[in-house]
């Protein structure tokens, strides 16, 4: 079982990209599972998703208390408190950031991939949305799914033009990204 | 192949494939979105359906009685405030025997103001003389949505399918949809003897004087109490068309000689599940989970309950200056065992708060300390109050 946790802000997304990555997961015939802890519903707040992927149907519902990745919408959330509280020792952080990954992963003591979300996804949306560039980010570097799940599940949600921008972020993330970086995780 | 679906989408789908002819909701919060996910099939021609967007919960449930009274089928949902605003018309709905079905999306009561997952709402209401079923996970809120309507229509009483607000309706995971032909073929259309028809004008809500009121009452109260048997019929049924049981009026899992148990109702059990399967003692606990809370099914509990030492009652509301309210009536259950095994009351999770997998273990630890067993609200930290509340 992998457990993540998305940290995001109201209007990022941040359900959506958990229900993506999980129905991913559920796409390739494996077990996902996607909820959020609502806060305050509103534009701008903080705000927390899980998802959890694995083999075997999770019967359990408690919130993920010590994922082994998060993903962080919004590199301004990496200073509110209890951001990376429970994260796993081996735990890695993708943030959308224009910091570049080292000195983050000075500062935050674990392993650290940093991507521009916002302006990948602004040249291929013409919104910066950052769900799509860091779900196809996170699945190249961990190998935890294909990517083509991915785009099977932001078919199911997803279609028209903005499908098809979509796919073609995914396309290009797939030539920015190191393939394979993250591989190996270990199973909770 | 399953589908990944939110667990109210799946409930607005599973709606749909039971062909109601009247929905009445009132679209703000706290409602969920299972009736957005139903206006939108609507709107998209894909369920022909008479959709009302009403102004409060109150009328909600005034139209969909109305609706059911002339013999359509007729769904709404709601939780929370919602369903108290609904109370007067929920007695109603039950003393007039309108089969009808409500999703009871449990979410805590105010105040304090919480949009969270709890079953006060749903336990406030329990005395209305409605048929209430838990559902422990998205599959069965799917499946019991479907059994909901086949119970209500034969037995002439409402049925609240309760499904966790939040660790259900908001939860996107794998679940499998039954077909249009497998639930065309368990719900036959609605026939309504009693319908109110203006070619065959009858009065339904009159004013009972006291030479009949005691009957209404009884019979009210008996036809819940025979309505046990649809209960499980339906499932069984089911299961029959599709392969899963939804639990029938209970569920126990784990050990048949236990000398623990631990009862509950709704979503919480899948947690305590995972924590049950990994524990090196989980051959002395059995897991109990209790489906039908009305009619309250008093054999199946004390079935479940015979020769355990210790039961543990996990209550998701409470009533104040009582205590538990499932556990009260557990222990009336239980009462005439020869051995009645030590009643523990604990309230989790109130107003959202996490159930982790260590509250397994937590309760295991209050039964080895012994003492006091009576209610207490389990995962409060109590200083975090001033002394005199504590």
């Amino acid at each position: 079982m992998i457990e993540i946790r998305i940290h995001g802000r109201g209007g990022q997304g941040n359900v959506v990209g958990a229900y993506l990555l999980a129905t991913a997961a559920i796409v390739e015939g494996k077990f996902g599972q996607a909820f959020p802890a609502f806060g305050a519903e509103r534009r701008g707040a903080p705000v927390v998703a899980f998802v959890r992927i694995a083999e075997q149907h999770l019967r359990r519902r408690s919130q993920v208390q010590n994922p082994a990745f998060l993903i962080i919408q919004d590199q301004a959330l990496l200073h509110v408190p209890g951001v990376l509280d429970g994260l796993r020792d081996d735990g890695r952080i993708l943030v959308n950031s224009n910091l570049d990954s080292d000195t983050l992963a000075e500062r935050l003591g674990h392993e650290v991939v940093s991507i521009p979300a916002d302006s990948w996804s602004q040249e291929f949306l013409g919104r910066p949305l950052p769900n799509t560039s860091l779900l196809a980010t996170f699945l190249i570097l961990t190998q935890l799914l294909p990517v083509e799940a991915l785009t099977a599940a932001l078919r199911e949600r997803f279609k028209g033009k903005l499908l098809e921008r979509n796919l073609n972020l995914v396309e290009e993330i797939t030539q920015r990204v190191p393939a394979g970086l993250w591989s190996g995780v270990e199973h909770a | 192949m399953p589908k990944a679906l939110e667990g109210s989408q799946a409930i607005a789908r599973t709606v749909a494939l039971c062909r109601p002819q009247v929905v009445a909701a009132y679209p703000i919060t706290p409602q969920t979105h299972i009736v957005e996910n139903i206006a939108r099939l609507v709107a998209d021609g894909e369920l022909e359906c008479e959709y009302v967007s009403v102004e409060s919960e109150f009328s909600a449930a005034s139209v969909a009685l109305g609706a059911a009274a002339a013999g359509s089928r007729a769904y709404t949902a709601s939780a929370s405030q919602g369903i108290l605003l609904m109370t007067e018309v929920l007695y109603n709905i039950a003393g007039l025997r309108i089969p009808m079905v409500m999703t009871c999306a449990n979410r805590a009561v105010s105040a304090p103001l919480s949009i969270w997952n709890d079953h006060q709402d749903s336990m406030s209401v329990r005395d209305a003389g409605w048929i209430q079923l838990y559902c422990a996970d998205n599959q069965e809120a799917i499946d019991t949505t479907i059994q909901a309507y086949r119970i209500a229509e034969r037995t002439e009483l409402p049925v609240m399918v309760c499904v966790d607000g939040f660790s259900l309706t908001h939860t996107l995971e794998p679940l499998e949809l039954p077909t249009q032909e497998q639930v065309d073929g368990f719900l036959p259309p609605f026939q309504f003897q009693r319908a109110l028809d203006p070619r065959q004008p009858i009065s339904m809500g009159t004013l009972v004087s006291p030479d009949f009121y005691p009957e209404a009452r009884h019979s009210h109260h008996q036809a819940l109490i025979n309505a046990a048997e649809e209960v499980v019929a339906a499932d069984d049924d089911w299961a029959a068309v599709c392969g899963r049981h939804s639990g029938g009026l209970l569920k126990v899992e784990g050990s048949e000689d236990a000398e623990i148990g631990i009862l509950t109702l709704g979503s919480i059990m899948g947690t305590l599940l995972d924590a049950h399967e990994q524990h090196p003692d989980q051959g002395k606990v059995k897991l109990i989970q209790l489906r039908c809370f009305r009619p309250f099914p008093f054999e199946a509990i004390k079935e479940a309950c015979r020769g355990l030492q210790h039961l543990v009652v996990l209550e998701r509301a409470l009533s104040p200056g009582s205590g538990g309210i499932v556990s009260n009536e557990v222990q009336a259950a239980l009462s005439s065992l020869e051995q009645t095994p030590r009643i523990y009351s604990f309230a989790v999770g109130l107003g959202g708060r996490d159930v982790p997998l260590e509250l397994y273990q937590h309760v295991l630890d209050a039964i080895a300390r012994g003492g006091d067993n009576g209610f207490r609200v389990f995962d409060a930290d109590l200083s975090k109050l001033p002394p005199e509340d504590r």
